[in-house]
C-alpha cells in the first residue's frame, strides 16, 4: 500500500478506491486466517503465524498465498483456530509444527487434514467448514463476522468488505438530523449496560449548540468478559466509523477513545486504525470534502472499574479521580470540560454503521420490539463452547448455552447463569427460558450488563461465588459513598462469615436488609447494582444459604470450612498417590494398606480427592 | 424560580439551591456528616439521602448534591428514608464509634443496636478536610489515595508536605477526630446516652413533616392515650 496516498475528497474517489481494495482482495483470495486473540495467543498462535510464514517460504508461496492475523474468531474454548480461505476450512487446537501438514495438504493439494477438524464434543459429529458448525450457525455475526477476513491492521481489507460505505453515505447523503433519526427509528440501545435508547442521547446532543463532544467507553472491565476488547482488537475501523458517523450526527468535531491500558493489544489497534483513517483523510478536518471534520483522541485509562461509569469515565478524561458525581445535570448537557457529551459503547458504535447502511427498518427486522439487533456475549464458565457469541437479542438462554454454547461440561447438571458481569444476578434453571433483552432480565433481579455470562454447574456454592464478586466489588468501589465502600464490605464480611459456617439466621436477614440500603442509597451504578449478586442468591438459592447456617453443610462441596475428606476402607487400594501429593502432609498409611486422613492436619486443599484413581476419597 | 413540592409543600425556589439547600432553608431536619456550607457539596456521607419521584417509582438522592428541578416532589421524611438512614447510622457506629457526632445522631434516630462487627476506624472518609484544604485553604496538601476498602486521606506520596501550613483546619472540620465520645461499649459500638425517647411522627403518618424535637403533636396523643 503507498502511504503517501493522498486523502479521498469525495464519494466517487472513495467508491474508485474501494474498488482498487477490492479487486486487490478478490485476488488474494487464498489466504490463511490464524486467530491473534488473547485466547489463541496465549497457546502460540504467534509461534503458528511464524511457521507459516517459513513454511510458505520453504515452498515459494509468500506471493500466492497470503496470511492474516485477525482478532477474535469467536470458538475461544477450542483454539489456537486457523482457518484456510477461500473453501473456509476451519482447523482447531492446531500446535505450531501442524502449519507444514496444512501447506502441503491443504493449500497445495486441496485436502482436508482430519484429526485437526473440529468434533462436537456431545454429538461426536466432524465439522470441516466453520459455516457448518452449529457454534457459528445459530448466531448472527454481524459486529464478528468482519473479524474473520479483515487484518486489524488493514484498513484495505476494511474498506474492500464495505467498511466506511455507511460514513460516506451518512456524509455526502443525510444531514445531521437524519442520521440521529435513522438511529433513533432503529432503536438502537446502548450495549454498555444501561440500555439507554443511544438516539435519544444523540439528539439532545445534537440540539444542544457549541463545543461537544464524544466519547468511545472502552473502560471494560468485567471479570470474564471481552467483548469490546475483541471488537477494537479485531475489528477496529468498525467502532471508528461508529464513532466519526456519531460525531457527524451530534456536531461533536472531537471524539475521544477512553480505553484502559490493561488492553495493550486493543490499544496499538485503535492507534493504528486512527493513524491509518487520519492518512486516508476519514479523520480530520474536510472528510469527504463535505466541510465535517473531527479529531479522535486517545486516552489511555488506568484501569478502575468504577471508571466505565460515564461520569467518573469525564473526571478520569479530564485528569481527576475516577469518581461518580451527581446526576443531574446529565452529561449530555455538562460532561467533559462543562460541553455537552455523549459516551457510547464500543459495541454501541459498532452497530452504527449497520444501522446507516441497511437502514433503521432493516436493522429492527433482527432482535425484539424493544431491543432490536444483536448482542454480543462472552460466554464463559462450566460451557463445552466457550468464547464470544453474537446473537439476536432476545434470544433464549437456553438456546445460548445448551445450542451455541454446546451444554455443560463434563455432561453436569446446570445450575446457574449469571448475567451482566460481577453486578449482575444469577438464574436458575427455571429461568432457562427467559428472552435475553433488557426489560426481561432487569424483571428477574439480573442485568444485561456489558454482556459476560457466566455458566455455572452443580460444583458451584452460591454463598462461595456471591463472596467472589462482592470482593471483586469491594475493591473495585471508588471508596467515595460511605454506603457503597462500608456497605460492600460489611456484606462481604457477612457472607464470608456464613461460608465459614459462623452465620445465622439473623444474619441472613441483616444481610438481606444491608443490600437493600446498599441498592438504594448509593450514588452511581455500581453501588446499586453491587447487591445482585448476593440479593439473587438468596432469592434463589436461599436453600443453600440455609444449609450453611442450620447444618453446617456446603451441598456443593467448595467452603472449605464446611467440608471434610475421608478415605472410604473398601475402596482404597493403598496406591499411595494421594499421600505422595498430599501438601500438608496429613494422609498416612503403608504401601498396599487402607491410607487415612488426618483431620486435624488437612488443609482441605482436594488434591487427594482429585488424584484417587479409585474414587475412593469421601467429599462431605 | 423553580417550582416544586417538598413534603407535601408546595414551593418556589433560586436556581442553583439545592434540595438541602431547599429543605434546611424550610425547616426540615436532614442530618449531614460531609456538608458544610463554606464548601462544595460532596454526596459522600448519604446521611442526607431524600425520596423523590411520584410514590412507586420514587428513589433516593443525596440531598447536598441533587439541584433543585422543576415539578420535582421531594419528601424528606418517609419511612423508606427513615430506615436507610438508621441502617447508615449503624454501619457508621459499627465503624467510628468514637465519634460524638455519630454517638449523637445514632440516640437522635433511635438507633439501638449494632448488628454489626466493631471496627474502631479513626476516619469515615466524609472529605470534609480535603476540601477544607483545598478550597478554603487553597493548600491542597491532603487528598484521597487507592480506591475502595483501601481508601485513605494522606499527603502525597505520604511525606510530610510542603504545602501544608500547619493550620489546623482539617482537624476543626472532621467530625470525627474533635469531639470524642467515651461512652461507646466495647462490643456493641453504642452509648446512647444522649437517647431521646419521643417517637417521630412517623408510625402514624409517612409524609408528615415533623421537625419538632420532641413532636408537640405526638407527645399530646400519648398524654391523651394516658
Amino acid at each position: 500500500m503507498d502511504l503517501e496516498a493522498p486523502k479521498i475528497k469525495s464519494a466517487e474517489e472513495f467508491f474508485y478506491i474501494q474498488r482498487n481494495y477490492q479487486k486487490q482482495y478478490r485476488d488474494n483470495n487464498r489466504f490463511i486466517v490464524i486467530c491473534g486473540d488473547t485466547g489463541c495467543t496465549a497457546r502460540n498462535s504467534k509461534a503458528i503465524l511464524g511457521n507459516l510464514d517459513r513454511c510458505l517460504k520453504e515452498k515459494d508461496l509468500s506471493e500466492t498465498v497470503g496470511t492474516r492475523f485477525t482478532g477474535c474468531l469467536g470458538l475461544c474454548e477450542s483454539g489456537p483456530l486457523v482457518i484456510v480461505y477461500p473453501e473456509e476450512i476451519l482447523y482447531h487446537r492446531v500446535i505450531p509444527d501442524d502449519m507444514l501438514e496444512i501447506v502441503e495438504e491443504t493449500v497445495l493439494e486441496g485436502r482436508i487434514i482430519d484429526r485437526l477438524i473440529y468434533r462436537d464434543p456431545s454429538s461426536g459429529e466432524k465439522y470441516a467448514y466453520a459455516r457448518d458448525l452449529p457454534f457459528y450457525k445459530k448466531q448472527v455475526r454481524n459486529l464478528l463476522g468482519g473479524n474473520w477476513k479483515t487484518d486489524p491492521t488493514k484498513i484495505e481489507d476494511y474498506i474492500a468488505l464495505g467498511g466506511y460505505e455507511a460514513l460516506v453515505k451518512a456524509v455526502t447523503e443525510m444531514s445531521p438530523g437524519e442520521v440521529v433519526q435513522e438511529v433513533k427509528e432503529a432503536r438502537l440501545r446502548g450495549r454498555g449496560g444501561a440500555g439507554f435508547d443511544a438516539g435519544l442521547k444523540w439528539e439532545e446532543c445534537f440540539k444542544a449548540s457549541g463545543r461537544k463532544f464524544i466519547i468511545c467507553n472502552a473502560d471494560e472491565g468485567d471479570p470474564g468478559a471481552f467483548m469490546d476488547r475483541s471488537l477494537l482488537e479485531g475489528n477496529p475501523h468498525a467502532v471508528l466509523e461508529g464513532l466519526i458517523i456519531g460525531a457527524y450526527a451530534t456536531g461533536a468535531r472531537e471524539g475521544v477513545v477512553y480505553i484502559r491500558s490493561e488492553y495493550p493489544t486493543a490499544v496499538e489497534k485503535i492507534k493504528t486504525a486512527i493513524n491509518r483513517a487520519e492518512e486516508l483523510g476519514l479523520v480530520g478536518d474536510d472528510i469527504l470534502g463535505s466541510g465535517f471534520g473531527v479529531q479522535i483522541y486517545l486516552s489511555i485509562g488506568a484501569g478502575a472499574f468504577v471508571c466505565g461509569e460515564t461520569s467518573a469515565l469525564i473526571a478520569s478524561v479530564d485528569g481527576r479521580i475516577g469518581e461518580p458525581v451527581q446526576k443531574p445535570p446529565r452529561l449530555v448537557q455538562h460532561g467533559y470540560l462543562d460541553r455537552p457529551t455523549v459516551v457510547n459503547n464500543v459495541e454501541t458504535l459498532a452497530n452504527v454503521p449497520h444501522i446507516i447502511k441497511q437502514g433503521a427498518e432493516n436493522y429492527r427486522a433482527t432482535g425484539t420490539e424493544a431491543s432490536s439487533g444483536t448482542k454480543i456475549f462472552s460466554l464463559v464458565g462450566k460451557v463445552n463452547n466457550t468464547g464470544l457469541v453474537e446473537v439476536p437479542l432476545g434470544m433464549t438462554l437456553r438456546e445460548i448455552i445448551f445450542e451455541i454454547g454446546g451444554g455443560i461440561k463434563e455432561g453436569k447438571a446446570f445450575k446457574a447463569v449469571q448475567t451482566g458481569g460481577p453486578s449482575g444476578g444469577c438464574l436458575p434453571a427455571s429461568y432457562l427460558d427467559l428472552p435475553t433483552d433488557f426489560e426481561s432480565l432487569t424483571e428477574v433481579g439480573s442485568l444485561m450488563g456489558s454482556g459476560g455470562m457466566i455458566v455455572m454447574d452443580e460444583d458451584t456454592c452460591m454463598v462461595d461465588l456471591a463472596g467472589y464478586f462482592l470482593k471483586f466489588l469491594a475493591d473495585e468501589s471508588c471508596g467515595c459513598c460511605f454506603t457503597c465502600r462500608e456497605g460492600i464490605n460489611r456484606l462481604l464480611e457477612l457472607v464470608q462469615n456464613i461460608s465459614c459456617g459462623r452465620g445465622s439466621l439473623d444474619q441472613l436477614d441483616l444481610l438481606k436488609e444491608l443490600a437493600e440500603v446498599v441498592k438504594d442509597s448509593t450514588l452511581c451504578g455500581l453501588g446499586q447494582t453491587a447487591p445482585n449478586p448476593v440479593l439473587s442468591t438468596i432469592k434463589y438459592f436461599e436453600d443453600e444459604y440455609r444449609a450453611h447456617i442450620l447444618q453446617n453443610k456446603c451441598p456443593a462441596g467448595v467452603c472449605r470450612a464446611l467440608i471434610t475428606f475421608e478415605i472410604i476402607e473398601s475402596y482404597c487400594n493403598g496406591c499411595g498417590l494421594c499421600k505422595k501429593n498430599c501438601p500438608s502432609d496429613a494422609i498416612t498409611g503403608e504401601q498396599k494398606q487402607t491410607h487415612y486422613i488426618d483431620k486435624d492436619q488437612c488443609d482441605k486443599c482436594g488434591i487427594c480427592f482429585s488424584t484417587c484413581r479409585n474414587e475412593a476419597i469421601l467429599k462431605q | 424560580m423553580i417550582n416544586l413540592t417538598m413534603d407535601g409543600l408546595k414551593i418556589s425556589v433560586e436556581p442553583g439551591a439545592t434540595l438541602l439547600d431547599v429543605a434546611r432553608f424550610y425547616g426540615a431536619n436532614i442530618p449531614t456528616l460531609c456538608y458544610d456550607e463554606a464548601l462544595s457539596p460532596y454526596g459522600a456521607c448519604r446521611l442526607c439521602l431524600v425520596e423523590i419521584g411520584e410514590p412507586g417509582k420514587s428513589r433516593l438522592v443525596s440531598s447536598c448534591t441533587y439541584p433543585a428541578r422543576e415539578k420535582l416532589n421531594v419528601r424528606t421524611n418517609t419511612v423508606r428514608v427513615m430506615q436507610t438512614r438508621k441502617m447508615i447510622i449503624e454501619l457508621y457506629l459499627a465503624t467510628c464509634p468514637s465519634s460524638k457526632t455519630i454517638q449523637d445522631l445514632a440516640s437522635k434516630y433511635g438507633v439501638t443496636g449494632v448488628r454489626f462487627s466493631p471496627k474502631n476506624e479513626e476516619c469515615i472518609l466524609c472529605g470534609l478536610c480535603v476540601r477544607m484544604c483545598e478550597e478554603q485553604m487553597q493548600a491542597k496538601a491532603i487528598g484521597f489515595v487507592d480506591r475502595g476498602v483501601n481508601r485513605r486521606i494522606s499527603t502525597a506520596f505520604d511525606r510530610k508536605s510542603e504545602q501544608c501550613r500547619l493550620c489546623g483546619a482539617c482537624m476543626y472540620i472532621c467530625p470525627v477526630c474533635q469531639a470524642r465520645c467515651q461512652g461507646p461499649s466495647e462490643e456493641s459500638t453504642l452509648c446512647n446516652a444522649c437517647l431521646n425517647l419521643s417517637p417521630p411522627c412517623l408510625e402514624n403518618n409517612d409524609h408528615t413533616l415533623c421537625y419538632m424535637d420532641p413532636c408537640a403533636a405526638c407527645e399530646l396523643k400519648k398524654k391523651t392515650n394516658q
